[in-house]
């Protein structure tokens, strides 16, 4: 039912919705607000670490910027499908010829995009450092990736969430649970014996962006994002298919 | 050609549209009435691609809604009840999304938009939010979304609902001129609507099909009655003294008070379809000296076909024997 094509985001349709999306959160306040707020959050961590710790270094704000992401990736997907339910939408956005995965792929692509502007934003913290110390390239780009990696499968998580109901208090509360669940993982562990530890470190967000964050690109960690992603899109489909009312 | 064949759908539980067939021919213009959740809408988004059927299939142009469902749908333009339009694009842009969405490639879709503003009269509003448009304009926005892409054949789901007579009379023209050239199926709960765009009818009701023709034949069609409706001055005379010789009269199968209004008190009655009545009751009151004033025979219209259709236990009174009737 729900397979995954990739040729098919060279579609019009693909890019006719996609355009759309990003229209629907930057002619709102979503991304405005939801943009300013991140950015004060990091560069309140990374001013922090500058100039009363000293460090030219961005290991703060990707730590933290983890955490935001836990709130501020619910907060981005919530509308992309239970709103389209909601407002009655869905209704004529199913019957062009797209298929239910391609609406999926196109709104994730929109939620991975809003992300992705938001941290371009940091980039002027990135350029600091650079001038002002002699950071780690590999743990600064590791670090971007792990954000950006850990954004597509929130997005994917995301919208699943949003094609549960028509409730966007649901879908953002349901995708922070997931998402935090899956950040606080590796914190929980040590209390586990060995077995369930490893198997549960596998599934936590951190260790896999430690990883990254390290400057280590390893097979095993974007397997992890990738699975994460494709699991979350499919069953966002999936959901999306079972049209009721 | 559309050819809908023995469908069902089942939602948990309740059946919404139990095991209806029709053929559609190219060009026709087809309202489905019925009373609300009579399963309109529910046979419409099966047509539409929206959902699967439970049992059953549709055919348009050859193809199932089950098999070619991409390709039905290119052919195909819809406008859902309430036009549940992108509210925060503006009007161009929104069309203009439709068209990407449908796959038109410039020129073509530059100059199909424009056709559009033009037939539906968008051009005023062109840079406004669709948020900010009255109903009507809203609806006629809906309506260019769902012919941008020149289909065969249009599904309006109740498009006149929610708008004032002036809106109604402006979407009604821009049907009738679609419906010329294109297959048009449309529902609605409002009656006169069928009359005035509708080259045949289907009437539906707890989602069976309980009548299929033009709006002459149904009306033609009218079961075993008419009406009649006669008036005496009410001053002196007492009306109920009238209605047991009434209804002796041979033919005559219900007689009712219909209260008095202006000075003349009503009565209404209902005869078998083949007889005339109205010399009858008139040689009849002449004969007792009552003082008639009104004497009508009224037209078989739609509206009583879909009620006596639509109301279960109506249509029995109605159509049984003259015994039978309520006393």
């Amino acid at each position: 039912m729900s397979t995954l094509n990739l040729t098919a985001i060279a579609n019009s349709n693909i890019t006719a919705l996609y355009k759309k999306e990003l229209k629907a959160y930057f002619n709102s306040p979503i991304a405005y607000v939801v943009m300013s707020v991140f950015l004060l959050m990091a560069g309140w961590f990374f001013a922090n670490d500058l100039f009363l710790g000293g460090k030219a270094s961005l290991r703060t704000f990707f730590e933290v910027g983890r955490l935001i992401f836990v709130f501020f990736i619910p907060a981005i997907t919530m509308r992309l499908l239970a709103e389209e339910r909601q407002s009655g939408s869905l209704q004529l956005l199913v019957t062009y010829p797209i298929s239910d995965m391609e609406i999926v792929i196109a709104k994730w692509l929109a939620g991975v995009t809003l992300l992705a502007a938001t941290l371009l934003f940091t980039s002027i913290y990135w350029f600091t450092i650079f001038l002002l110390g002699n950071p780690d390239e590999g743990a600064v780009i590791g670090g971007y990736l792990g954000l950006m990696l850990m954004g597509s499968a929130g997005c994917a998580l995301g919208l699943f969430a949003s094609s549960l109901s028509r409730n966007q208090i649901v879908a953002f509360v349901f995708a922070f649970a997931v998402l935090f669940t899956l950040f606080i993982l590796d914190s929980v562990i040590v209390f586990l014996p060995a077995g369930i530890a490893g198997v549960l470190e596998y599934l936590s967000l951190g260790y896999h962006l430690d990883n990254l964050s390290r400057g280590v690109l390893d097979s095993r960690d974007l397997l992890y994002f990738l699975s994460l992603t494709v699991l979350g899109l499919a069953f966002a489909a999936d959901r999306l298919a079972d049209r009721k009312e | 050609m559309i050819s809908v064949e023995n469908l069902r759908k089942r939602y948990d539980g309740t059946v919404a549209v139990d095991d209806i067939s029709f053929e559609v021919q190219t060009g026709e213009v087809l309202g489905f009435l019925g009373p609300n959740g009579a399963g309109k809408t529910t046979t419409m988004k099966i047509m539409t691609c929206y959902m699967p059927p439970t049992s059953g299939d549709v055919i348009i142009n050859g193809r199932s809604v089950l098999e070619d469902s991409m390709e039905i749908r290119k052919s195909l333009g819809y406008l859902p009840e309430d036009s549940p339009l992108y509210t925060f694009l503006p009007v161009l842009e929104y069309l203009q999304f439709v068209a990407e969405m449908r796959g038109l490639q410039p020129p073509i879709r530059g100059k199909r938009i424009r056709e559009m503003i033009e037939v539906c009269g968008l051009g005023d509003v062109l840079s406004r939010d669709i948020r900010e448009l009255s109903r009507g304009y809203r609806q006629r926005v809906g309506l260019a979304q769902a012919l941008v892409h020149d289909p065969d054949l249009i599904i309006l789901d109740e498009p006149t609902s929610g708008l004032d007579p002036n809106q109604i009379a402006e979407i009604r023209t821009l049907i009738r001129e679609f419906g010329k050239e294109k297959t048009l199926i449309l529902s609605t709960h409002i009656l006169p609507e069928v009359t005035a765009t509708c080259d045949r009818v289907i009437i539906i009701n707890r989602g069976g099909i309980v009548a299929d023709g033009s709006p002459e034949e149904l009306v033609g069609r009218m079961q075993g009655s008419q009406r009649l409706q006669i008036g005496f001055a009410a001053g002196s005379f007492d009306v109920s003294t009238a209605v047991p010789v009434i209804e002796a009269l041979p033919g005559v199968s219900s007689v009712e008070s219909t209260g008095v209004e202006g000075g003349v008190a009503l009565l209404s009655l209902e005869t078998g379809k083949e007889s005339d009545l109205r010399l009858d009751l008139y040689r009849l009151a002449a004969g007792n000296e009552w003082p008639l004033v009104e004497l009508h025979l009224e037209q078989g219209t739609l509206e009583d076909i879909f009620r006596e259709l639509t109301v279960g236990d109506e249509s029995v009174r109605r159509t049984g024997p003259a015994s039978e009737r309520e006393g």
